[in-house]
């Protein structure tokens, strides 16, 4: 990274300052309470249990970073996603705008290190990259994956740590020529965590992009999602699961450019709100002039388990051409009560149907997942967040 | 084993079975028969606890327990099995996982050991037979996209795994064909022993001819007006229900 990002980055975030609600963008989520609060920044690699969160013996390289300083003695490199400068060079801060965009500005002036990986050929299995962050510190976090023309590459990328923290992670991915890439997020913060994410996707032509935001943990949570469809045929899927309680804030934010004919972006959301979380889906999808024939489904579906559980949906589609196929929607409902009284019909006690059905609303994001090491790690941490409804949690306390 | 005595119930401020006494005995099996908006689906909901139903007055005595002060599924646990008129489509449920959670809860409420993985699936292969269901639905969500016919053989595999005290049919040979009515009939006949009864609720008499009940009860306007033996079930089939009705009127 060049000190004239970095120099016009934090000017930038001068400028721009911390977002607040007053802006369209920002208009669910306040970020003041971690704005007024003092932050440390590791001075050096502190010492961190990521034994929860570590898939080492089944990935194909682990990259840690704790508060944000990468921790060689934690991680599994592979010597073979080692990254040219020249692609550094190339693409870094290239994609994600720190100019517009105050987070991503701060991010960019502040980044210590982060994963920076080159995929040239076809992975055969999964790359995880961790931040762990501990109590008391701000970081942020950097990433940036190449994946080559034709390539195929899953990736995993989990954010966990204690205490109370701030993490703001910047992630930009460029999906070469026909390259097929399967990324994860899987935000399992701890519960008084602050976690703001930007990730930005620039698809090439015919490349196809899944990515999947799996929101468990975290006090205020911020997902932000843009997506460029800057090659002809390029496709996206965008899949989130945001499962929350108590008084957890998570607002995905995400954004999909239809720049180039013949693209597709198929978008699904969805949400469980116990307690008194909130939960948001800010989803817009754009259309322009010259993107024919683009086909695009944005769907968000949300299901409320308390009185006090608020639910925002609000998908939009801005489209400037008719040769399109786009439709939109959004649900908010309560667990189905025909089906709640069928499964106790049968014996099956009111606590343990409620989680049948409310694993069942999940499970059409979960299942879906190709990477079976991050698909129980879901389903482990979903059933730890939602004690009281979920059967597994209870049979591991009898 | 089941005694209703005198009761109210109905849904959202409405009576609709008012006063209505009947007893089934262990090992028998009783049909209450009746016209549309007689109170037959009501008294079936009523016996299974679904919410919106409210008992007004009269008392439910099973297995010497209070039934109506149990939530459903410990009615399901004493012994109680609806299979339904309409059995609900639940998408993300598996079939399976759900019946062995069901079976288990039973179960362990009965003091009897939880099944394993594999002796459930023994269990599960067993009855399929018996209702001949395909081992693929086992794997399949809870009623999604099953056809009417499967749903219906569906609830009988249920309660066959279940093995339930007393089983309630609310009309399950509604919509069904004459192989699929034979089918569930079967199913419901390789129950019957000293220790099982059954309620079969029907609007016609054709399950009867392969079921065939030891009493034969009427329903009409939320009360039993009619009680006989199984030709009871013939005789309506051939007049009709305005015959009860008029009979009703006459008496009045």
């Amino acid at each position: 990274m060049t000190t004239t990002v970095v120099e016009q980055a934090s000017q930038r975030f001068g400028q721009l300052g911390w977002p607040t609600p007053r802006l369209e963008d920002w208009k669910y989520t306040n970020l003041a309470p971690v704005a007024s609060r003092e932050w440390r920044v590791a001075p050096a690699i502190l010492p961190a249990d990521i034994s929860a969160v570590t898939l080492r013996d089944r990935a194909v390289a682990e990259y840690v970073y704790v508060n944000g300083v990468y921790a060689p003695e934690l991680s599994t490199p592979n010597p073979l996603f080692v990254m040219a400068p020249s692609t550094r060079e190339q693409h870094y801060a290239r994609y994600a705008d720190y100019a517009n965009h105050p987070m991503t500005a701060m991010n960019t002036a502040n980044a210590q290190d982060g994963a920076f990986l080159q995929i040239d050929a076809s992975v055969n299995g999964f790359i995880h990259v961790i931040h762990y962050s501990t109590d008391g510190y701000a970081s942020n976090p950097r990433n940036l994956f190449v994946i080559a023309r034709g390539a195929q590459a899953a990736i995993v990328e989990t954010y966990a740590g204690t205490g109370t923290y701030f993490t703001n992670a910047v992630t930009e991915l460029v999906a070469g020529e026909g390259a097929v890439v399967d990324h994860y997020k899987l935000e399992c913060e701890s519960i008084e965590a602050f976690h703001v994410a930007t990730m930005q996707i620039h698809q090439e032509r015919a490349a196809a992009v899944t990515t999947r935001a799996i929101s468990l943990g975290g006090a205020i949570v911020r997902n932000e999602l843009n997506v460029a469809l800057t090659g002809e045929g390029a496709s996206v899927v965008l899949e989130g699961l945001y499962v929350l309680t108590g008084r957890q804030h998570v607002d995905n934010h995400t954004v999909v450019d239809h720049a180039r004919p013949h693209c597709e972006s198929l978008e699904l959301y969805k949400g469980i709100l116990d307690e008194s979380a909130r939960g948001i889906f800010d989803g817009k999808i754009i259309v322009r002039p010259g993107a024919q024939k683009t086909v695009s489904r944005q769907t968000n579906n949300n299901l409320l388990l308390s009185e006090t559980a608020i639910a925002d949906s609000k998908p939009t589609l801005e489209i400037f051409n008719d040769d399109v196929k786009c439709n939109h929607g959004s649900t908010i409902g309560q667990l189905d009560e025909e089906a709640m009284f069928y499964l106790r019909s049968r014996g099956v006690g009111e606590a343990e149907a409620r989680s049948m059905l409310v694993y069942a609303f999940a499970s059409e994001i979960v299942d879906r997942m190709k990477v079976e090491a991050v698909r129980e790690q879901v389903r482990r941490i979903m059933f730890r967040s939602l004690p009281n409804h979920l059967p597994e949690r209870r049979e591991k306390e009898r | 084993m089941l005694e209703i005595k005198n009761l109210h119930a109905g849904i959202e401020g409405k009576e609709i079975l008012k006063g209505l006494n009947l007893t089934v005995g262990t090992g028998e099996v009783h049909a209450i028969m009746g016209p549309n908006g007689s109170g037959k689906s009501t008294l079936a909901n009523v016996l299974a606890g679904r919410p919106k139903y409210e008992v007004i007055s009269g008392s439910v005595t099973f297995d010497g327990k209070n039934l109506l002060e149990l939530p459903t599924e410990e009615r399901a646990r004493e012994g109680v099995f609806l299979a339904m008129q309409y059995p609900v489509e639940i998408p993300g449920v598996n079939n399976i996982y759900f019946l062995k959670a069901a079976l288990n809860s039973i179960r362990k409420h009965r003091g009897e050991e939880e099944l394993d993985a594999i002796e459930f699936l023994q269990l599960a292969r067993q009855k399929m037979k018996l209702v001949d269901l395909d081992e693929a639905f086992m794997n399949r969500a809870v009623n999604e996209g099953f056809s009417g016919g499967e749903k219906k053989r569906n609830e009988i595999f249920q309660m066959a795994v279940l093995d339930p005290k007393l089983a309630i049919l609310d009309e399950t040979d509604s919509g069904l064909d004459i192989d699929a009515l034979r089918i569930v009939a079967e199913g419901v006949n390789a129950l019957r022993s000293e220790k099982h009864s059954v309620l079969v609720i029907t609007h016609y008499q054709r399950l009867l001819t392969y079921l065939v009940p030891d009493f034969v009860h009427v329903l009409a306007n939320g009360r039993i007006v009619k009680q006989g033996g199984k030709e009871l079930a013939l005789e309506l089939e051939q007049k009709g229900y305005e015959w009860i009705e008029q009979e009703m009127a006459a008496a009045q």
